[in-house]
């Protein structure tokens, strides 16, 4: 019963973990970017489902804007921050994305707020109900039903379209997709405009469930993110949807296990496991080494 | 004249990998570049389709200035290229190589089928890794990934290295073919001879510096001279 209800949990949290590594690994595994400012693609849409509260538009209306939000901002990123140094040394795009994050974060606090705002969430997101045995709460059954349908919307598009082959192209040999005459700005946006996508809907997730918004709110779940996407081969698509899955797990079995007085440790004991993990697998569980071509 | 290129220098750093190369290819012809390892061939190629910028010099593609623009619209211009070492995309499988070549061309369905056709073997191979493939296979699969776009000019780029002799052989049975249907070819090849036996025109690349542009049959005999007296080609 009690482990029921923690793997439910374990699969809702693990969801938008899933989706935020899903984000990072899509971009990174064309550009060679690791972009920090993902933070900012939960931070800003869920800025916009505050906007649309102090408005009283009702929920639905927040989700959707918020999902725009995140699309258009994350192209944005692309179009201003990163494709005028696109060329330039992984080190730069790092830093890039960096003072990306550092600025969008002061700009909040400057324009709205350093400190927390309530948006408070619809009373049927909360409601909890039976099934099964189990008390499940609406906004766990969204996160799982979100994953799941973004995962096989994602395998699809990347598997079926011509877009998804070009960017999986594109992932293993950028120049000789361009060779194909496919169009480099195309992929690259679409892998952001994806990342955007993902990561709003993390946003509309984990709103639901934290209930307030602040300048660096996306600081701590893009950097589990990052972890979830170490941790299943960087680069690697499904790795980062199973590191995800894996780091959920970890974290809610670390909070039902550990005793009172070590709780505010969870964050750094899952840390230490990872590290653990990567000591024995250090290209991660879905990661290859690097091949180098003959 | 289909491609014209005039005092192309390109740059590394300090280095010039190649100085002042001016080559022409008519419109049906195929010219071969020949020369060693490390002459600046690829660096050649690479300045032509874009994938790097030239210090000085023009690129001209039936009359139209290609200098400074992107690859991927140089090559929907009708330019194809079979890079070195071919490059296939080995995660994805034949079938997904050929789709994703030129992209929203009318016809490209029936040129598809049509490449299949005619290299049966990668039919077969429709739904493996490319890079399960045989040497012969991906070169193969490399050429019909060129011609998918039905290019005006192709350009192959050591289409012969680490070949096994015999699929050397088919390698320019199938060039070979493609001139006789009328293909204009760039052929850059260290494989003087072969190379030399398949061109109308050659031209040689030594550190940098483009030379030649006469009858290749010349250069042949050229050869053929320097291997009856040294021993040794180029």
């Amino acid at each position: 019963m009690e482990t029921g209800q923690q793997i439910l949990n374990a699969i809702s949290l693990g969801g938008i973990y899933a989706l935020l590594a899903l984000g990072l690994a899509i971009v990174f595994s064309i550009l060679h970017l690791i972009n920090f400012a993902h933070g900012e693609l939960i931070t800003l849409p869920a800025y916009a489902m505050y906007g649309m509260y102090l408005l009283g538009l009702p929920w639905v209306a927040f989700a959707a804007i918020s999902i725009l939000v995140g699309v258009v901002a994350a192209l944005a990123m692309e179009r201003i921050a990163f494709r005028p140094v696109r060329d330039a040394s992984p080190a730069t795009l790092l830093l890039t994305s960096l003072g990306l994050s550092i600025i969008i974060q002061s700009l909040l606090q400057m324009l709205i707020s350093p400190r927390e705002r309530a948006v408070p969430q619809p009373d049927w997101l909360l409601d909890s109900f039976e099934v099964a045995g189990l008390r499940v709460q609406a906004v766990q059954l969204l996160a799982i039903g979100v994953t799941i349908v973004s995962l096989v919307a994602l395998t699809l598009i990347m598997q079926r379209t011509r877009m998804g082959i070009a960017m999986r192209a594109a992932a293993e040999d950028f120049d000789a997709t361009r060779l194909m005459g496919i169009s480099a700005n195309r992929v690259i946006a679409l892998a952001f405009a994806i990342s955007g996508l993902l990561a709003s809907l993390a946003a509309i997730l984990l709103l639901a469930r934290r209930g307030t918004v602040h300048p660096s709110m996306g600081l701590l779940p893009v950097l589990k993110a990052f972890v979830a996407t170490v941790l299943g081969g960087f680069g690697s698509l499904a790795g980062a949807a199973v590191g995800g899955f894996l780091l959920g797990f970890l974290e809610v079995a670390l909070r039902a296990w550990l005793p009172q007085d070590v709780a505010g440790f969870t964050e750094g004991i899952l840390f230490a496991i990872v590290g653990f993990l990567l000591f024995l697998r250090p290209n991660g569980l879905f990661g290859r080494a690097e091949v180098v071509r003959a | 004249m289909l491609l014209a290129v005039d005092g192309l220098t390109v740059r590394y750093g300090p280095v010039e990998a190649v100085r002042s190369a001016t080559l022409h290819v008519e419109q049906g012809e195929t010219v071969a570049l020949i020369g060693p390892n490390g002459a600046g061939k690829t660096t050649f190629l690479s300045a032509v389709v874009g994938l790097l910028s030239p210090t000085t010099g023009s690129v001209a593609f039936d009359g139209r200035e290609i200098t400074g623009m992107r690859t991927e619209s140089i090559v929907r211009l009708g330019i194809g290229l079979v890079p070195e070492h071919r490059r296939l995309f080995r995660n994805l499988t034949v079938r997904e190589n050929l789709e994703i070549a030129a992209p929203g061309r009318d016809g490209e369905e029936e040129d598809r089928e049509r490449l299949l056709e005619r290299f049966p073997i990668l039919r077969e191979r429709s739904d493996q890794l490319a890079g399960y493939l045989s040497g012969g296979e991906a070169q193969q699969l490399a050429v019909a990934r060129a011609l998918v776009a039905r290019p005006r000019l192709l350009l192959l780029d050591e289409p012969s290295l680490g070949l096994a002799p015999l699929i050397v052989d088919e390698v320019f049975r199938l060039i070979g073919e493609l001139r006789e249907q009328g293909t204009t070819i760039l052929l850059v090849e260290q494989n003087a001879y072969h190379a030399l036996e398949v061109a109308d025109r050659a031209y040689v690349m030594r550190t940098g510096e483009l030379e030649g542009g006469g009858p290749a049959d010349a250069l042949l005999d050229e050869q053929e001279l320097l291997r009856a007296y040294l021993g040794g080609g180029l």
